[in-house]
This record gives structure tokens, sequence and C-alpha cells, in this order.
């Protein structure tokens, strides 16, 4: 009796801290996040085994919320590099992020408010995308597949009380951002964006050489055109500007992304300045372009559709068109200046 | 042929087994109750909305293959989106084989229904609407179906668009017909487009009836092969409202049919008249471009045995380049037909190769003007040329287009 007991409480115990790798695989999302198991303690966020915490070079705004990324590879198996591209992670492999508010910037100890966790989960098909509403206990957080919307309060760093109608979105709104060639494709986990120290429990070390040390990659190549940190203003505003462009914009605004039909690409890799946007006109903007001759008009911030449809929060008018309820306006100042500094 | 109905029967009868009918009301979760079931419909099913008038904060939108979401009527289900906080658009649709149909969409803050990359759509019975009346801060397209193949729009309705009611964008295999664009900037736009048929159609009340147009630097350009038959492009007397720095934004009010760029372009059967500036003109891309792979000039264009009634009686000489232009070189008395003259260099020495020339046949007592590009040059000629029988020739029309 006691033997069985202990056997029970072991099944109990080994399931808790193990990923519950099937349900990555199955046709039907679970109701709850907590049955997948990504987390040993889903209030606190500490990750189960297997699940490695990483962070991106620049990272995507969503509406000044924090966002807390980590991945999952079954054991056994590893993504392979592709150079420039996300990279090709095996099926029943998982990215989860979650999104959270914290109560004070001034001073992060004293909380946070969970938002959602977002998943990518790779099926033998290709991934899919889904999101987790977190309930108000914030000990759990529910599938919502038609989105959410929550409003939230956060004390900034200037201590000023700032509030935001913050959207969850849907099942299909996470497509309109996550494509390539018409396919759901993560964007963050490029090795180019991962190239950078992180500060694991047990050491600080570069990411990929830690994803390559747990096989969670099996090689890479030297060569990474690797961004800067948007932030970091030791970096030319130049190479700031492009990184920031290609986390917030180039997945849409490439040749493989969803708004290729415009003409305008925003990825690292693009050179040609028309594609750029400099002195291209709008084609399917309508108001969008605010009555702007150029998506970027060279010495010209205040007349560039660019920089227009980033400082809007109209939703027929502003960039990105999802995922947005507020303007970013440290990255509106860094882009103004490098419009205007640019040669006419 | 027996065994052949016996075996559709069957085929439908599994079909119909497998897929179901979701029906839906008006409800105060309007928002997540709709666009749950749009992600819930698996391939087969219908989704039908019931008579009323639905809420939105956000926008919807489709992504399953070969499923049917409709309303119970242009006029009995509304989608009404003026509250609308998030989403680009009011509909959103990006999966194949889909059928929309008997609906409304209102107010959207901005496209009222958007199909990207969606082959096959049908858009039926449905009505976009901007409420207030022709304004700036409408929403550009009330039909935008872009990088899609076999698009079918029958029988709708675009009312107030600030840049065009139908708007078909870098597609192929196009049909509009038995539909009304009024009270847009243009009624119809066929852009960057192979293949389309566009007939039966009323575009009156807009600020250009029917244009089509090919921009460069896209990844589709060159258009070509556009039919438009048997339509009204009349009265089109709106100012023009279209946020500047768009291509539209150019079109002088009371244009009836731009053509511009493209090639192999039949226009016949159609009445235009009631268009103040100019009833039809075949222009040039007017901007320089660096885009080799663009041909700027329109080629191969067909104008036959259509209507012409009153014409360039209130020319909109403030807006864009066109009625200005054709006001000076007409000395007021502007043509019902205006083709700009302008070729590649080589062709305006050598000559146009024979089958790119624009033929004009049997079009009643139309009037006509262009200009001779050599003249045009030179000092002391006079470059305008109204003689239309210039341009008779044999027509070849185009073959119809064919929905796959």
């Amino acid at each position: 009796m006691g033997k069985i007991f202990l056997l029970v409480l072991f099944c109990i115990a080994t399931k808790a801290f193990a990923v519950e790798s099937s349900l990555i695989l199955e046709e039907q999302f679970p109701k709850k996040l907590s049955d997948f198991s990504f987390f040993k303690d889903n209030k606190a966020q500490i990750p189960s085994e297997g699940v490695l915490p990483y962070e991106l070079i620049s990272s995507l705004f969503s509406d000044y919320s924090y966002k807390q990324r980590w991945v999952y590879v079954p054991k056994g198996m590893s993504a392979s590099f592709e150079k420039d591209k996300v990279l090709d992670f095996p099926t029943g492999s998982a990215l989860i992020k979650t999104f959270y508010y914290p109560i004070d910037e001034r001073d992060l100890s004293l909380g946070k408010k969970l938002m959602e966790t977002r998943l990518l989960l790779k099926k033998d098909y290709g991934w899919e995308a889904v999101s987790y509403a977190w309930n108000e206990a914030q000990n759990e957080a529910f599938l919502k597949k038609a989105g959410k919307t929550i409003f939230n309060e956060w004390i900034d760093f200037t201590g000023e009380l700032r509030s935001v109608r913050y959207r969850v979105p849907n099942k299909n709104q996470c497509k309109e951002c996550h494509t390539y060639n018409d396919e759901i494709m993560p964007i963050g986990p490029k090795a180019r964006n991962l190239n950078k120290i992180f500060d694991y429990t047990d050491e600080s070390i570069n990411q990929l050489t830690k994803w390559i040390k747990l096989d969670f990659i099996n090689e890479i190549e030297m060569e990474l055109n690797t961004p800067v940190n948007w932030e970091d203003s030791t970096y030319s505003l130049d190479e700031r500007v492009r990184s920031y462009l290609d986390i917030n914009c180039g997945h849409c605004h490439s040749s493989t992304g969803g708004a290729n039909s415009t003409g305008l690409y925003l990825d690292l890799t693009e050179v040609r300045p028309k594609h750029l946007g400099i002195n291209k006109k709008p084609v399917a903007t309508g108001r969008g372009s605010g009555g702007y001759k150029y998506s970027i008009f060279p010495g010209k911030s205040e007349e560039s559709i660019l920089l227009h449809r980033m400082i809007s929060t109209d939703p027929g008018v502003m960039m990105p068109e999802s995922g947005r309820s507020l303007s970013h306006q440290e990255a509106i100042q860094m882009i103004r200046e490098w419009i205007n500094e640019m040669e006419t | 042929m027996k065994i052949l109905v016996l075996h559709l029967s069957l085929l439908f009868l599994s079909f119909s087994i497998n897929a179901k009918q979701v029906f839906l009301g008006p409800s105060n979760n309007s928002q997540e109750e709709i666009q749950e079931a749009l992600i819930d419909l698996e391939p087969g099913d219908i989704l039908t909305l019931k008579p009323g008038e639905y809420f939105f904060e956000d926008g919807l939108s489709l992504d399953i293959d070969d499923v049917i979401f409709e309303g119970s009527g242009i006029d009995e289900t509304i989608l009404n989106f003026e509250n609308q906080m998030s989403g680009a658009q009011g509909l959103l649709v990006t999966s194949n084989g889909v059928t929309i149909r008997d609906f409304a969409v209102l107010d959207a803050k901005g496209d009222a229904i958007k199909v990207i990359g969606a082959d096959g759509i049908k858009m039926i019975r449905l009505r976009t609407e901007w409420t207030g009346g022709p304004k700036e801060t409408n929403g550009a397209y009330g039909f935008y179906p872009v990088e899609s193949k076999d698009v079918l729009i029958d029988g709708c309705v675009a009312i107030g668009a600030s840049d065009a009611g139908i708007y078909v964008g870098q597609s192929q295999n196009i049909i509009v017909k038995n539909s009304i664009a009024q009270y847009n900037v243009a009624g119809i736009e066929i852009e960057n487009s192979f293949y389309a048929d566009v007939f039966d159609n009323l575009t009156s009340h807009n600020t250009g009836g029917i244009l089509v147009f090919d921009l460069p630097d896209l990844p589709q350009q060159g258009g070509h092969h556009v039919r438009v038959f048997r339509n009204k492009a009349i009265n089109n007397d709106t100012d023009n409202f279209a946020p500047e720095g768009n291509i539209v934004g150019e079109v002088p009010r009371g244009t009836g049919i731009i053509i511009q760029a493209n090639s192999d372009v039949e226009v016949f059967d159609n009445d235009i008249y009631g268009n103040g500036t100019v009833n039809l003109s075949i222009v040039t891309y007017g901007y320089d471009t660096e885009d080799e792979n663009y041909y700027p000039h329109p080629r191969s264009i067909q104008i036959h045995g259509n209507r012409f009634g009153d014409g360039g009686f209130d020319p909109d000489v403030g807006t864009g380049e066109l009625a200005a232009i054709l006001f000076e070189l007409s000395n007021g008395n502007m043509p019902d037909i205006f083709w700009d003259g302008i070729l590649p260099m080589n062709q305006i020495l050598f000559g146009q190769p024979a089958d790119e020339k624009l033929i004009i046949k049997n079009n009643g007592d139309a009037t006509f003007l262009t200009l001779n590009p050599i003249k045009f040059m030179l000092p002391f000629f006079d470059p305008v040329e109204r003689d239309i029988s210039e341009y008779d020739g044999q027509i070849n029309p185009l073959p119809p287009v064919v929905l796959n």
C-alpha cells in the first residue's frame, strides 16, 4: 500500500516537472495552459525541466509590455540552422512567450501582472499559433482562440500611471504577423537574433553556445548578419533603426511576408532604397498615407508615411496593424532623427 | 450519364453529412462569438448570421478553406464597425475556396473587406459602406482582394470608400459584375492584374468610374487582358476626397474610365456620360521610375461600340494634372476620348508595332483628342490631333475570363 502511494506520489511529482510533450502534437489545444506543464510553478513562471529561457537582441514593441521567452525542444532532437531565417525546429518543439506588465517599472520587486502566454507549437505539418489569457488570480491561463481585451494599468519609469487597452490576439491575428510564404512561422528565433550573452542560473554565456551545448541546434555559420540592440546608443543610428524595423516590421514587410504586395520591405537584408521606402510612393495605403507622398521622405520625417503610421493609434492608419494600441515614443524619436538626418 | 449523376449526388451527400451549418444572431458578445465560430469552421461548413445588426470593436478574420460565411441579406445582416478600436479592416479573408455573401460591412476604420492570397474567393451580394458620405477619413477600400486567383465579385454594392469601392490588386482571373459603386473616389479599380472581366456594373457619383491601372515597384506588374463592357460609367461627379499621396488622389472629379499603362484592354458596349472632366482617358504612368521591369505606356487598347453622352462640361482642373492639361490643350473643348500619345522614343521615331496600336471604332459621334509627340517636341506646331478615324481598325476580341 505504502509503495503504491509512493509510486503515485512519484508519478505526480515527475508529471509536474516534465513537459506534456504529447499535447504539443495534438490537434485540439487544451483549455488550460498548465496542461502543457511548461512551468513548474505557473504563477511564478518557473520553467519545467528542458524548458530554456531566451532573449532576443531587439524585441517587437507590444504596448510597452514586457516579454519572457522560453524554448522547448524534444529530447534527442535539434533544430537546424538556416541563415537569416528562423531556425528549423523539430516537430514537437514549442516557443513560449509570456506578456506582462510590472506593477511599477521603478521597482520590479513589487511584482507583475501576467497578461497572456502565446505558444507556437511545431506540429508534424508545421507551426500553430495560439494564445492563453491569464486569469485575475494569476494562477492559470485559459485558451482564447477568439482573442480578448484586457484593460491594465501600470506605473512607468517616470512614476506616471499608464493605462492600456491590451488585445490578446485571436488565432488568425497570430498568423497576420507570423507568416512566411503563407505558412505560420516564428519571428524571433533566428540565429542572428539570439547571438548575445544570457544570464542562465548556472552560467553567463552566449545563447547560441548554450543551445549548441544542449543540442538544441546542431551547427551554425559564423557570419550571421547580427542585428544590434536598438536601445543601445553606442551603435550607429542606422544600425539601430534597421534592427528595430527588422524585428518590428520585417516579418510582414518582406518579399515572403504578409505585406509582400506593398513593395515596402523592411527586413535587415533589404538594400534597395526604393523598397526600403525611400521616396517610395504609397500603393494601396488609403488614408494610411496621411496625405504624404512617400514612405520615407529623406530629411522630412514629418512628411514620411512610415513615421506617420508609427505615431498613429487609429486602427485604419497605424502600423503594425495589430498588437499595438499605444505609440512607441522612444522608437518614434529615433526614427524621426534617422529620417531627418538622411541625405536628400 | 446516369452513372455520373448518381456519382455526383453521392459525392454531394457525403459532403453534406460531414459539413455543418452554424447559425448565430446578434448579441452583446458578437465579437467573440462570431470570431470563434469563424476559427472553428471546418472545410465544407457554413456560418450563417441571422438578420440584425452586429457590433464589433476589433476586426473579424477568416482563415479556413472551402467555407461559406453568409448573412441573411444585404440590408438584413449588418456588421457594424463604427466602434472599432483595433484591426486594420472589418473582415479579413486569407484562405482559399471561400464564399462570403448576403451581408453588409459598415463604417470599418480601415478597409471594409480585405482578401489576401485567397484563391477562389467569391463575394456575392455584399455591401460595404461608410455611412457618413464621402470623407477623407473613410476607409480606403470597400472590396479589396489582393494577390488572389479566381476572384468573383457579383451583385455587390460599394459606397463611400476614400480610395476605391471595388479594388482588385495584383490578382489573376477576375470577374466583377452586376455591382454598384457610388460615392467612392474610384468606383471600380483593377490594378496590376491579369485577366479581368468587368461587366454589367453601375459606377456613378464617384470621382472616377472605372480605373484600369498599373504601378511600378510591385511583386506583380504589367497588368494585361482586361475587358470592360456593358457597364454604365455615368455622372461621376464627386470631388476627389482621397488623402494625398495615393495614386487615385490624382484623379479629377468627373472621369468615366481611365486606362493607365496595361496592355490588351478592351472597352466595349458601355454607356459613358455625365462625366464633367472626360469620359474616357488612356494615359501613361506619369512619374519617373527606376524599375526596369515596368512598362509605363498603355498598349493594345481597343475601344469600340460604346455609347458616349455629354462629358467634359465641368473639368476639375484643380485635381492632378489630367484635367488641367486637357483643358489647356483643347481650349476648353474637351473630348470624349483622350489619349496622351506618349510613347517610348524608338516608337515615336519608328512607329508603334501594329498589334500595339490604339483602336477606336464604332463609338457613335464620340469626340477624340490626342497629342502628336513629335509636334509636341518642336516649336510652332500644334500637337493636338482630333481625327478619330485615324484609329479605326480591326477589332481582335479578347477571350472571356473563365474562373476555375
